[in-house]
């Protein structure tokens, strides 16, 4: 459990949020053009890093906006929090 | 040459005041070449392992572990066993090792405690008793004990629940599986561990992995805080750290890495000699052979390696289990932990070849890998040994996410994921 401060709200309990998974995930430009291998990598394969990893968070009950986050998967602490469509930190 | 444990083995032992015993694995330095290494010594790995060893004939082979035998996910879980998944794949793979399981104290001349004490799963709304009859009979057709009871019949099998119309979400009804039940974790790793270290296996503990040698698409060796192992075959057996692993040798895996925790109460009288699920409200429950209560909780919904997890998920147990078992208000809860569990887009685990030569991996196994332990051994086994997936483990390949021929059992497995 730990505080997340929504760019929209400020600093919330994290049990307000729903995680969203991996970032910065492009949809395909061309679906039609796709091989199964591209799909399956498009829908299911992830880094699932421990360590700093990049993610979308939903203030699900609060503003209900999504927006990213830099976090260490290995102890939970959170680097950056940055609006979507801004581009994300360097390392 | 290894002892037998017996009535007369302890009383022999008991006379020279249990100071004699043998240890029941060595504790090797690795060797410089192995014919297969499995890496991950838990249940899963150990198991593995061992039928390497006593069905494919590889003896000159290794096990690494980055800490001590048992001590991830085989000594975090709540040591449920059961077979009643609703897909046929899934039927198949659990059935294999539960009929492990009721011979697995024989084979290994090690106690694992295995009790088919029955497992229930409640149904707390209409769409759930839809559900657990049609899987009741999805079980009965692939020859898997599975009854429907009605709540009263709930009530009668296990009184302390309560069975109250005026609960927020009252029992309607529940599946009964008698052959499943619940093992002791910790003997289920050591069994295997001395079955595999009499056959030859090396067990080496504290040797964590930090690399995977590659020569082109196949693998030569692994790198580890012990110096490098050269090796043909990885197995791995990592759970909740396989991308870990996997990010090493340059491949992805359709894995999230996720905290999932347990609890145990203060040890009581014997008052609940079943182990009962439920998935709407998700809360699970049984009694330990020390008197503990053993309660499952969730998963949080973000990617941790911290093995903690929130406190609301447990709140929200133990909500649950207090209305459903009001004679439990007063118990106080005398550890929580977390473990770490890899969890597959579809709830289904993942024994297979990879597109590295040499490389398997078994993982996915998520919120509910321990009832599958000696099956998963046995069937990982034959992948390695075979360079091919047996029959029942095959549609768990690695491929399937790519052919969209998914083992969907997210919901169908009785426990949310």
């Amino acid at each position: 459990m730990f505080l997340i401060n929504c760019p929209y709200c400020g600093e919330r309990d994290q049990q307000e949020f729903k995680a969203g998974g991996e970032a910065h995930i492009e949809r395909p430009k061309q679906p039609t053009e796709l091989s199964d291998d591209e799909w399956a990598e498009y829908l299911f394969m992830r880094k699932n890093i421990k360590g700093v990893q990049f993610e979308r968070w939903n203030h699900a009950h609060g503003c209900r906006k999504w927006f990213n986050m830099v976090r260490d998967t290995s102890n939970d602490e959170i680097k950056a929090i940055y609006k979507m469509g801004e581009k994300p930190p360097s390392q | 040459m290894r002892n037998k444990y017996s009535v007369f083995s302890l009383i022999k032992n008991a006379l020279s005041y249990h100071e004699n015993w043998q240890r029941a694995w060595k504790d090797p330095a690795p060797k410089k070449e192995y014919e297969a290494v499995i890496v991950g010594g838990g249940g899963h790995g150990l198991a593995t392992a061992y039928y390497l060893a006593k069905k494919h004939n590889m003896n000159n082979i290794a096990v690494v572990e980055k800490g001590w035998i048992g001590g991830g996910n085989t000594g975090r879980n709540t040591t449920i066993i059961r077979s009643n998944y609703l897909w046929d794949a899934s039927a198949g793979l659990y059935d294999h090792a539960l009929k492990i399981w009721e011979s697995l104290s024989q084979e290994l001349n090690y106690n694992v405690m295995f009790s088919q004490r029955g497992v229930m799963n409640l149904a707390h709304n209409l769409q759930d008793v839809r559900d657990l009859k049609r899987r009741t009979h999805a079980n009965r057709l692939n020859g898997i004990d599975a009854v429907y009871l009605s709540a009263e019949e709930v009530k009668k099998f296990c009184p302390i629940i309560n069975t109250s119309p005026d609960i927020r979400y009252p029992v309607l009804g529940g599946t009964l599986q008698r052959r499943a039940g619940t093992a002791r974790h910790d003997a289920v790793a050591w069994g295997y561990a001395r079955g595999a270290d009499a056959m030859g296996v090396d067990i080496i503990q504290n040797c964590e992995v930090k690399g995977i040698k590659r020569n082109g698409d196949s693998v030569e060796g692994i790198e580890t805080t012990k110096g490098f192992i050269k090796t043909k075959k990885v197995g791995v057996v990592a759970a909740g750290h396989s991308s870990v692993i996997a990010n090493m040798a340059g491949l992805r895996l359709p894995l999230e890495s996720k905290p999932l925790q347990a609890l145990v109460s203060e040890p009581v009288k014997p008052i609940i000699d079943t182990v009962v699920m439920s998935n709407a409200v998700h809360a699970y429950v049984s009694q330990s052979d020390k008197g503990e209560l053993v309660i499952g909780a969730g998963t949080d919904d973000y990617v941790s390696y911290t093995q903690k997890g929130s406190h609301q998920i447990v709140e929200g147990t133990l909500n649950a289990i207090l209305e459903l078992y009001p004679i439990f208000s007063r118990m106080r809860m005398l550890r929580q932990w977390g473990g770490i569990v890899d969890i597959c887009p579809d709830a289904s685990p993942i024994l297979s070849k990879t597109s590295i030569k040499g490389l398997y991996f078994n993982c996915g196994w998520g919120t509910g890998g321990f009832k599958a332990t000696p099956g998963s051994g046995d069937l990982f086994a034959h992948t390695i040994a075979n360079d091919e997936p047996h029959k029942l483990n095959a549609a768990f390949n690695l491929n399937r996410f790519v052919s969209g021929d998914l083992v969907d059992e997210h919901g169908a497995a009785a426990v949310a994921h």
